[in-house]
C-alpha cells in the first residue's frame, strides 16, 4: 500500500516536478525498493524511447533555405517599417515578402542600425537574455575575458537611476562583441560594444536614422563602437550614455 | 531562427503532412510578428510561440478534424496501471525499436500526442505546458498520465501483433 502512494506520483518525479523535500524522500524511496526502482527504470526508458522517437523530423534543405534568404533580406527593410513589425521580425527572424527589391540599394550603416535593433529585441525576447547575470559591473566585465578580443570599462552606477543587469557575448556582422543590459524604470536598454574597425560602414553620432523604432546614441571612444539602444526616453539613453564616455 | 527545426518537428507530429507543417511553420512566424506587442519580455517566448503554432494547427482542416474525433473522456477518472517490472512495452523499449514508439505515438489521439512530445522532446515543464495548451496544472498531470498509460496500450498491441505474426 505504501509503494502505491509512490508509484501514482513516480511520473512526476521523474519529470522533475515533485517539490524539493519531496524529491529527497522520493530519492531514498526509489534506492530501498526493489519494485519502485525497477517500475522508474522502465519509466525512464520510456521517457527516452519516447524523446529518441520524438525527434524525427527535420525541415527540407529547400524550406530551411527559403526561410534563411527572407532572413538574410530582412534587415534591408526593417528600417522602413513600425516598431511593431521590426520588433517581431528581430524577434522571429522571418517572414518578409518585399525584399529582394531592397538589396544592395540601403546604405551600410543603416543595415548597421538594422543589425543593432535585432541584437536588441531578439535578445529582450529570449528566454535567457544574458549569460552572465549580475549587477556587479567586477564580475560582467571579467566574464568577457577571452571571449571578445579587446577590453572595455563599465561605468559606476551608484547614485543613477540604472542597475546592470547581467551580458552576453554577441556578434555584429561576424564580429564579436559585447552586449551589456540595464534597467532603468522598468525599461530595458542594451550597450553594445564593438571594435571600430571591425564594422562594415562608417559610422557617427548624426547617423541614426530618425525613423528607427528606439531610442539610440553611438560614439566611438578609444577604438570601440557603442551603441545605447532602447525604448526608454531619450533622456535615459544619453544619460547611460554619457556614463560610458565617461568611465572610458 | 529560434526553435524552428523544433517548432517544424512538432508540426509534423500534429499534421502528419509535411507540406502543411511548413505552412504551419511560416503561419506561425506570420502571427508572431503580428502579435509580437501582446508579448511580455521577460516571460516565456519558447511557450508563447509553440502556443501560436498549436492555436494554428487547431483552427487548420487537419487540426479541426483531429480535435472533432478526439476522445470525450480525455480526462475522466481512470485507475493508475498496476505496476510491472518486465511488461512487454519494456521488452520492446529494451530492444531499442525506435519505429514501433513512433507508430504508437502517431495512433495517439492529437491531445495525448502533444502533450508528451512537449514534455519528453520539447522538455518543457509542467507550467511551460500548461501554458502552451492553455489548460491547468493538474489537468496537464492527469492527461500526460493517460497519455503515457494510452501509449504502453499501443506498445503492448503492437507487441502481440509482432507476436502473432512470428508464430
Amino acid at each position: 500500500m505504501v509503494c502505491e502512494s509512490w508509484k501514482a506520483k513516480l511520473d512526476t518525479y521523474l519529470d522533475g516536478e515533485v517539490a524539493e523535500g519531496e524529491m529527497r524522500s522520493f530519492d531514498a524511496h526509489i534506492r530501498s525498493c526493489l519494485s519502485c526502482s525497477a517500475d522508474a527504470l522502465t519509466r525512464v526508458q520510456m521517457k527516452r524511447a519516447i524523446q529518441a522517437a520524438g525527434k524525427r523530423y527535420t525541415s527540407s534543405a529547400e524550406f530551411r533555405k527559403r526561410m534563411q534568404q527572407k532572413i538574410a533580406a530582412k534587415p534591408q527593410r526593417r528600417f522602413g517599417l513600425s516598431w511593431t513589425l521590426a520588433a517581431a521580425a528581430a524577434a522571429v527572424i522571418l517572414v518578409g515578402t518585399l525584399t529582394s527589391a531592397y538589396l544592395g540599394s540601403r546604405p551600410g550603416r543603416d543595415q548597421v542600425f538594422s543589425e543593432i535593433a535585432d541584437l536588441h529585441v531578439a535578445t529582450l525576447a529570449s528566454s535567457s537574455p544574458v549569460d552572465v547575470i549580475s549587477t556587479d559591473r567586477h564580475t560582467v566585465k571579467p566574464w568577457f575575458q577571452g571571449r571578445i578580443p579587446f577590453a572595455f570599462n563599465l561605468p559606476e552606477l551608484q547614485n543613477s537611476e540604472f542597475s546592470l543587469l547581467g551580458g552576453r557575448m554577441t556578434y555584429l556582422e561576424q564580429t564579436p562583441g559585447a552586449h551589456l543590459i540595464y534597467d532603468v524604470r522598468k525599461h530595458h536598454v542594451s550597450v553594445l560594444v564593438f571594435q571600430e574597425r571591425s564594422l562594415p560602414a562608417r559610422l557617427d553620432e548624426n547617423s541614426v536614422s530618425k525613423k528607427q523604432p528606439f531610442n539610440m546614441e553611438t560614439w566611438s571612444q578609444g577604438g570601440l563602437r557603442y551603441f545605447v539602444i532602447g525604448d526608454a526616453g531619450a533622456a535615459d539613453i544619453d544619460s547611460l550614455a554619457k556614463l560610458f564616455k565617461a568611465a572610458s | 531562427m529560434p526553435h524552428f527545426e523544433r517548432l517544424y518537428n512538432f508540426a509534423c507530429w500534429l499534421t502528419h503532412d509535411r507540406q502543411e507543417a511548413e505552412d504551419l511553420v511560416q503561419e506561425t512566424y506570420v502571427k508572431a510578428l503580428k502579435g509580437f506587442p501582446s508579448f511580455q519580455p521577460g516571460t516565456n517566448f519558447r511557450a508563447w510561440i509553440y502556443k501560436i503554432l498549436r492555436n494554428a494547427f487547431l483552427t487548420s482542416r487537419t487540426g479541426l478534424k483531429a480535435t472533432a474525433t478526439v476522445q470525450l473522456d480525455l480526462e475522466s477518472e481512470e485507475e493508475a496501471l498496476p505496476a510491472a517490472t518486465e511488461t512487454p512495452e519494456s521488452i520492446l523499449l529494451q530492444r531499442s525499436d525506435g519505429r514501433l514508439v513512433q507508430q504508437a505515438l502517431e495512433q495517439l489521439p492529437v491531445a495525448y500526442r502533444e502533450v508528451l512530445l512537449l514534455c519528453e522532446v520539447e522538455e518543457m515543464s509542467y507550467q511551460e505546458i500548461s501554458a502552451t495548451l492553455a489548460i491547468p496544472m493538474g489537468t496537464v498531470m492527469s492527461r500526460l498520465s493517460r497519455a503515457r498509460k494510452a501509449l504502453r496500450g499501443g506498445l503492448q498491441q503492437q507487441f502481440c501483433r509482432r507476436a502473432e505474426l512470428k508464430w
